[in-house]
């Protein structure tokens, strides 16, 4: 049992900090108004500045342009992102995190050349058409359909909660190409660009008022045979592959972040007063945050385990679902205290006096989300008594 | 980095594991409580397995090994409930002659945070020396300079208390800054038990929800149920992350900071352990709630390891005092 960083994770720490220290403030902040295209030019500049500098796709293969980084290399730089407040990964999610990786294994070479190297640069935006109105936690119930006529599927259907819709370049859709298999076996993943005629896009405004995700009407959408990701009716296998990158690594760096989080609030307290005196006074305050600040030094703690675990049997652990169950919670817990402490000005979506309202109800809000989407927790909790704990099976 | 068990570690605490499967089954505590729950046996034995030698030196008789094999070690007495003042009497080997070698009981008191409420020695009929701790150093009493009075009815059957009326001053066998270490150390022991109560909770709760039929199917197929042990299970995870830590960072301390490494563990397994072992009455149901199946004693070594090293509370501010320090 080893915590110790080697002397080339070191190297690559000092480098990577060294970087960030003068990348960081030269991008700027983030766009805040609700225009989606600013948004993606932000993220996707950013992306590139990652890739010309040698740390984009920090886990992907060299020979796809990534960085190829040992895992500890990676926990280092989720990191070192999270303490420089590097941009989010943004409108990249879909692409670098599981659509880019689940073309690497199951893409076609011709799907590998038109979408990888595109992603890594920032290119290309991608977004996952997954979800319906009638199947969400319930994936497998999907009924958009998808018949074969010629060298194209027609599609028709109904997507929703897609995020970056609006400025993705392909979507990752999953069609039903044999309504009369079981729901498990007449699905396809399809690679769909998001220019082509029948496909309508619209706002679908989440409780926070913003456009990023949206409900994508398909109707006889004539999607070439050659977007087709692996067999037709294997689509299911593949999702799967999907998912697993999903829920992989991809909320490393925020959950580090919180720590910062956690070490703003304090000094937000220090400055917000309460019964003539700061609120860093409150004992109640300072137990509950010092008991915060214990859960997610113990969830970073998990990450590493977990991680090292993964580079000892070469599959990631199951205590993912574990991981994203705790820290989603910990996150809106986070949420709340910082809700209570600046009192009335948290009625305001914008900064009131010296107070970050405004980004302190954003976080509150947005944290809501975190146990709802990517499997919600009660279906993390379906899976660690499922497949950890052996309990008796869902109905499926 | 790699953390993970080593093959040594995982040999160490399957060692251990099945020593104590062997020696401490729930009939066997069952017939600790009638008795002073200190069986000089049993302690002789735990010592030939290393248990109190475990961190000195093999020059002096010890094993040679780290608090990371250390917290393995305490989490697998924790998971068997076994009794006894094990931390303190581990915590002062090399210190004190005898108790390496399981010839001398040595419990104590941690009197460095805000002491509340009574003067309670736990085990005092067994014990050859008492350690306190106090902000200004280590002291080393002899239990027969005590006039303790017993506690009738204890919390923990396997933990018999004695009420003090007062304390000596004792011998000084150390400063405040031992003092705060032996503290420290003695808190990541105590969490490694609490993990191992964590974990036994969660799995008895397990496999009685597999077996236990209602409504014509196990019980841990009702989601209510399941997600119960869903949630004990990665509670157990986190504090098993946070354990392991504070034991690599004590015998690392480049790596972290100890003291924040330590107030992690001993808050988090702490009260992992308590929801763990109040989750395993739920699941027992009304058999639960009785004195013959083991989750009580889970739930009330909880409180008695709880109470010792630091409480969650006092763990939280200076988690707190950290957290600030870096703000
Ligand atoms: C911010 C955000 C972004 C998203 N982005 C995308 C995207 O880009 N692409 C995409 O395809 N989808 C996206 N989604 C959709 C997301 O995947 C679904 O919302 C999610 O899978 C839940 O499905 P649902 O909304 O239909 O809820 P439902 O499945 O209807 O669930 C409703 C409630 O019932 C519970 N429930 C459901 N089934 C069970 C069960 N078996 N056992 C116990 N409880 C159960 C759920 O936990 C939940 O609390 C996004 C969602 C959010 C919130």
């Amino acid at each position: 049992m080893d915590l110790r960083y080697s002397e080339s994770d070191q190297k690559f720490r000092a480098e990577l900090r060294a970087w960030l220290r003068d990348a960081v403030p030269a991008h700027g902040d983030p766009p805040r108004g609700a225009d989606w295209s600013e948004r993606r030019d932000y993220d996707t500049a950013w992306q590139r500045k990652l890739y010309d500098a040698g740390y984009a796709g920090i886990n992907w293969p060299k020979e796809f342009g990534g960085r190829d980084a040992s895992l500890t290399e990676q926990l280092v730089y989720y990191e070192e992102v999270a303490r420089a407040r590097a941009p989010y990964v943004g409108v990249n999610f879909v692409g670098l995190l599981h659509g880019g990786p689940t073309l690497m294994a199951e893409g076609s070479p011709e799907q590998k050349e038109r979408h990888i190297a595109p992603i890594i640069r920032g290119e290309q935006v991608w977004c996952q058409g997954f979800s319906e109105p009638g199947a969400g936690s319930d994936l497998a119930a999907l009924s958009t359909r998808a018949e074969l006529d010629g060298d194209a599927y027609v599609v028709s259907g109904h997507k929703i909660w897609t995020s970056f819709a609006q400025v993705a370049d392909y979507c990752e859709l999953l069609v039903r190409t044999d309504p009369n298999a079981p729901k498990h076996r007449g699905i396809t993943w399809l690679a769909m660009s998001m220019d082509l005629p029948g496909i309508e896009i619209r706002p679908l405004p989440t409780l926070l008022g913003s456009g990023e995700f949206s409900e994508v009407f398909l109707e006889n959408v004539r999607i070439p045979l050659e977007c087709r990701v692996g067999a037709e009716n294997d689509g299911w296998r593949i999702t799967n592959v999907t998912l697993s990158f999903e829920r992989g690594t991809a909320f490393a760096s925020d959950m580090y972040q919180l720590q910062q989080s956690l070490r703003d609030l304090t000094a937000l307290a220090r400055r917000v007063t309460r019964d003539d005196a700061s609120a860093w006074e409150d004992r109640a305050l300072r137990r509950e945050v010092g008991h915060l600040a214990a859960e997610l030094d113990a969830i970073w703690a998990m990450v590493k385990y977990t991680v090292s675990e993964a580079g000892k049997t070469g599959v990631p652990g199951m205590t993912g679902s574990c991981i994203k169950l705790y820290y989603s919670e910990l996150k809106q817990r986070l949420g709340e205290i910082s809700m209570r402490l600046i009192g009335r000005a948290a009625l305001a979506r914008d900064d009131l006096d010296d107070l970050p309202s405004g980004e302190i109800v954003h976080s509150a809000l947005q944290s809501l989300s975190l146990t709802i989407a990517a499997g919600s927790s009660q279906i993390q909790r379906n899976i660690i008594s499922e497949r950890i704990l052996g309990l008796p099976r869902e109905p499926r | 980095m790699d953390f993970q068990l080593t093959e040594d570690q995982e040999a160490l605490r399957e060692g251990i594991r099945s020593f104590c499967d062997g020696r401490f089954t729930f009939d066997a505590l069952r017939e600790l409580e009638e008795k002073t729950a200190v069986d000089r046996e049993l302690w002789s034995e735990l010592a030939e397995m290393g248990v109190f030698g475990l961190r000195l030196p093999e020059s002096e008789g010890g094993v040679g090994l780290g608090f990371a094999d250390a917290v393995l070690v305490f989490a697998e007495l924790g998971r068997r409930l076994v009794p006894g003042p094990l931390a303190w009497t581990q915590l002062v080997a090399g210190r004190i002659d005898g108790a390496a070698t399981g010839e001398v009981v040595v419990g104590g008191l941690d009197l460095r945070g805000p002491v509340g409420g009574p003067l309670v020695v736990e085990h005092l009929e067994q014990l050859d020396a008492l350690v306190v701790l106090r902000r200004d150093g280590v002291a080393r009493i002899d239990p027969r300079d005590l006039d303790g009075t017993l506690v009738e009815r204890p919390l923990d059957p396997h933990t018999p208390i004695h009420r003090l009326a007062s304390l000596p001053e004792g011998e000084r066998i150390g400063d405040g800054a031992d003092a705060a270490r032996l503290r420290l150390e003695g808190a990541a022991l105590v969490a490694g038990q609490l993990l191992g109560i964590a974990e036994m909770s969660q799995e008895l709760a397990t496999e009685y929800a597999r077996t236990r039929e209602q409504f014509g199917r196990p019980i841990g197929g009702f989601q209510a149920v399941k997600h119960i042990l869903a949630d004990a299970f990665t509670r157990q995870e986190l504090a098993r992350a946070a354990v392991y830590a504070a034991g690599a960072t004590l015998d690392d301390p480049e790596v972290g900071s100890v003291a924040r490494a330590v107030s992690t563990a001993k808050l988090v397994a702490g009260e992992v352990a308590m929801k763990n072992a109040r989750a395993c009455i739920q699941v027992h149901g009304g058999m639960g709630y009785t004195w013959e199946i083991p989750a009580h004693y889970y739930l009330k070594r909880t409180w008695v390891l709880e109470n010792v090293f630091g409480t969650i509370d006092e763990h939280a501010e200076e988690m707190a005092e950290h957290v600030d320090a870096d703000a």
